[in-house]
Parts: structure tokens; sequence; C-alpha cells
């Protein structure tokens, strides 16, 4: 019995650094898309003026879908990379989520199991749910 | 004045913001929008975008530090992140209905019990006795120390679920990670100790950012030309303020940086009375 409860908490530790491995590796990555793009774009761009920040654009800008940002991610338009970092970015805590989910099922915690699909439903929803309105 | 001389200033303005979150314990998205709202000129949505990556950035990076220790309660995230993602797209529709200058005013309020919350007092305790709900939803765990592992015990789970998805409303309408909503609903109400209640919190920041991201990145809210110099600045200034914080006691620090927050809380309160949002 006492040796069952120890196993399970080296597993649990394992996990939980594996995890944090990902969240780095994620934050550094995105960063460096970022730092790439950004460079890019000050070569390109930086003698311009500053654009008029304090008028809200919205819609009007580019690179505000998942379409836009690949095709010019791959004609190597400095604004797209900077977006697919900030993708990147944004998807780091979602992996840590689908990775908590299979993490989960190896340990066979059902009830874990239910409670990260919800959470994952939801951030689903709301990503491809139209929200945009 | 070009982009370049813009971005440079910027990317101090973020390192700053990063700096002073972290010491503050608020997070870089929180001085991040003020910052570029009130020094900037810049239209508070694109601030709510660029706030929403800080406070990703924030989370992500500082987790995976906190979480190597072992002080992080994955399983109390996880049934947690269900309120603050379904708050955080309850908050992302609340925004479209919202104008600008309500946000501003809101921002200043939370700002306002944000510094508040640092300089309370700490929960230290652990309970060693749980509801029942906690135990059903193994929410009991235990936390290194350097005296050994100790154990704790939480209660009042539905109170502090509730307050967990008004954090989450907070966080999708105005971009921050509202990590003082989250302590408080976990040290204040779970009656968790207060290193296993930030860390945590932290740990939930990024999925609660997250789930409205994206609904901002395709509304517009995100700039690339601002989430450049915003994103690492602030995660420099961020890892600049881990590494003090092992080396210097911040309660001074914090002391007058509270003060300060609180005079931009006002001036973000009085500009959106004046509408000049």
């Amino acid at each position: 019995m006492k040796n069952m409860i120890s196993t399970h908490l080296i597993q649990d530790r394992d996990v939980e650094k594996i995890v944090g491995k990902l969240l780095r590796f994620g934050v550094i990555t995105a960063s460096l898309v970022v730092l790439l793009g950004g460079l890019l774009f000050l070569v390109q761009h930086g003698a311009q003026s500053r654009p008029d920040y304090h008028i809200f654009k919205g819609e009007e800008t580019d690179f505000i879908t998942f379409d836009g940002i690949f095709k010019g991610l791959f004609t190597f338009k400095p604004m797209a990379i900077i977006q697919f970092g900030v993708l990147l970015l944004i998807i780091t805590p979602i992996l840590r989520i689908i990775f908590s989910l299979f993490a989960f099922i190896l340990e066979k915690d059902k009830l874990y199991v239910v409670i990260t699909l919800i959470v994952l439903a939801i951030i689903w929803g709301s990503t491809f749910g139209g929200l945009k309105i | 004045m070009t982009i370049l001389t813009f971005t440079m200033i910027l990317l101090l303005g973020a390192y700053l913001a990063g700096l002073i979150g972290s010491l503050t314990g608020l997070g870089g998205g929180v001085v991040v929008i003020p910052l570029l709202t009130l020094v900037f000129h810049v239209d508070i949505r694109y601030a709510i975008g660029a706030a929403l990556l800080a406070s990703i950035a924030n989370s992500s990076g500082a987790a995976s530090a906190y979480i190597k220790e072992g002080i992080t309660n994955i399983r109390l995230g996880m049934f947690l992140e269900i309120a603050t993602t379904l708050g955080a797209v309850l908050g992302a529709v609340i925004a479209i209905y919202t104008p600008t200058n309500t946000i501003a005013i809101l921002f200043g309020c939370v700002l306002l019990f944000s510094a508040a919350m640092t300089l309370r007092k700490k929960n230290q305790e652990a309970l060693t006795e749980g509801s029942k709900l906690s135990a059903v939803l193994k929410l009991n765990s235990s936390y290194p120390t350097p005296t050994g592992p100790v154990s704790y015990k939480l209660k009042n789970v539905g109170a502090g679920f509730s307050i967990m998805t008004v954090a989450g409303v907070m966080s999708g309408l105005l971009g921050i990670g509202s990590g003082a909503l989250k302590v408080l609903a976990m040290d204040t109400a779970m009656k968790i100790p207060f290193k296993v209640s930030t860390t945590t919190s932290n740990f939930m920041i990024g999925v609660t950012a997250a789930a409205s991201a994206v609904v901002y990145l395709q509304r517009g809210y995100m700039d690339p030309g601002i989430a450049f110099p915003v994103v690492l600045g602030v995660l420099g200034g961020a890892f600049t303020g881990a590494k003090l914080l092992t080396r210097i006691n911040p309660s001074t620090l914090r002391i007058i940086f509270c003060i300060a927050i609180t005079f931009v809380a006002l001036e973000m309160i009085y500009n959106g009375y004046h509408h000049k949002f």
C-alpha cells in the first residue's frame, strides 16, 4: 500500500516537470519568433512614422485570421511573423491542458479527464465559435 | 516619432512594467494598460490586446519555474479553470457591448482593489479539516517547505468557484490576469496557504487569458507593432524581477509601487469619467 502511494507521487512529479519544460519551451519559441518578425519589421518600416494607434481600426487590420497569418508567414511578411509568434504564445497554455489530459488518462483519473475536457471544450468553443461578432 | 523610436521607448516601458508587475505580484499585464493609454495615448482596445499577451507570457514564464518546485496544485488549477475560462469567454462577449470609458473606469477599480490586496495579511495556515467536496474533487494536497512537506485541506469550494468566475469575467473584459481576485478566492474563501494560492493562480492566468485571446486577435485588438515590444519587454522585466526577488526583500518597494499604482488607477477612473478614452 505504502509503495503504491509513493510510485503514484513520483508520476505526479514527473508530469509536473514535463509541464514546466513545455511552458518554458513554448514561451522561448514564441519570443524568438516575435523577435525575428520584429527585427525584420524594424528593418523594413523602422524609418516610417508611428501609426495612429489612438484610432482603433479593429477588423480592417491585416493578419487577424488564421488564414491571413499563414499566408503572410509564407511570403515572409514581418507583421505576419510577429502574429505567428503571438499565436504560438496563445497556444502554449492550451497545449499544457492537452498534455494534462493525456497525463490524467494515463493515471486513469476519470474525474479529471472529464474536468480537463470541459476546459478544452470551452476554449475550443471560444476560438472557433465565431465569438468575434 | 518614427516606428523605430516608438518601439524602443515602448520596449523600455514594457520592461519596467514587467519588472514592477513581478515585484508587486500584480503581473505585467496590469501595468501595460495604463502605460499604453496614459503615456502613449494608444486606444484602450489595443492596450487590452497587448495586456492579454503580456499576461500569458508572464504566467507561462513564471509557472514553469514554480511547477519545478512542486508548490502548484495542478488539480485545483484545472478544476478552477472551468470557472475562469467560462468567465473569460463571457467577459469577451460583454466587452462588445461595453463603452471604452466604462472599461477604463472598471479597470481603475480593479487596479485599486489589486493594490490593496497586495498589502493585506497573507494566509499562512494550512487547514487540517477539509470539506466533503474538496475530498471528492481530490483538491487536498501538500507542498514542500524547508522543514518538510506540509499537507493542507480546503473548504468553501462553491464560493471559491463563484469568485473565480468573476475573476474570469474581469480577465476576459479587461485583458488582465486578475491575480488579486484569484488569490482572494483561494486564500480567503478556500483557506489555501498563500504560497500555493499565488503559484496556482499564476499557473491559471495563462489558460484564462488564452480562452479569450483568440477572440480578441480576430477582433483586431492585437497589433503586431505593439505586441512585439510589449511581449519581449514584459518578459525581460519579469525575468529580472524574479532574479531580484531572490536577493532583496521587496516589502518597502511593494508599498511604494502600490501607492504609485493607486494614483494611476485614480487617473484611469478620472479620464474614463470624463470620456477621454
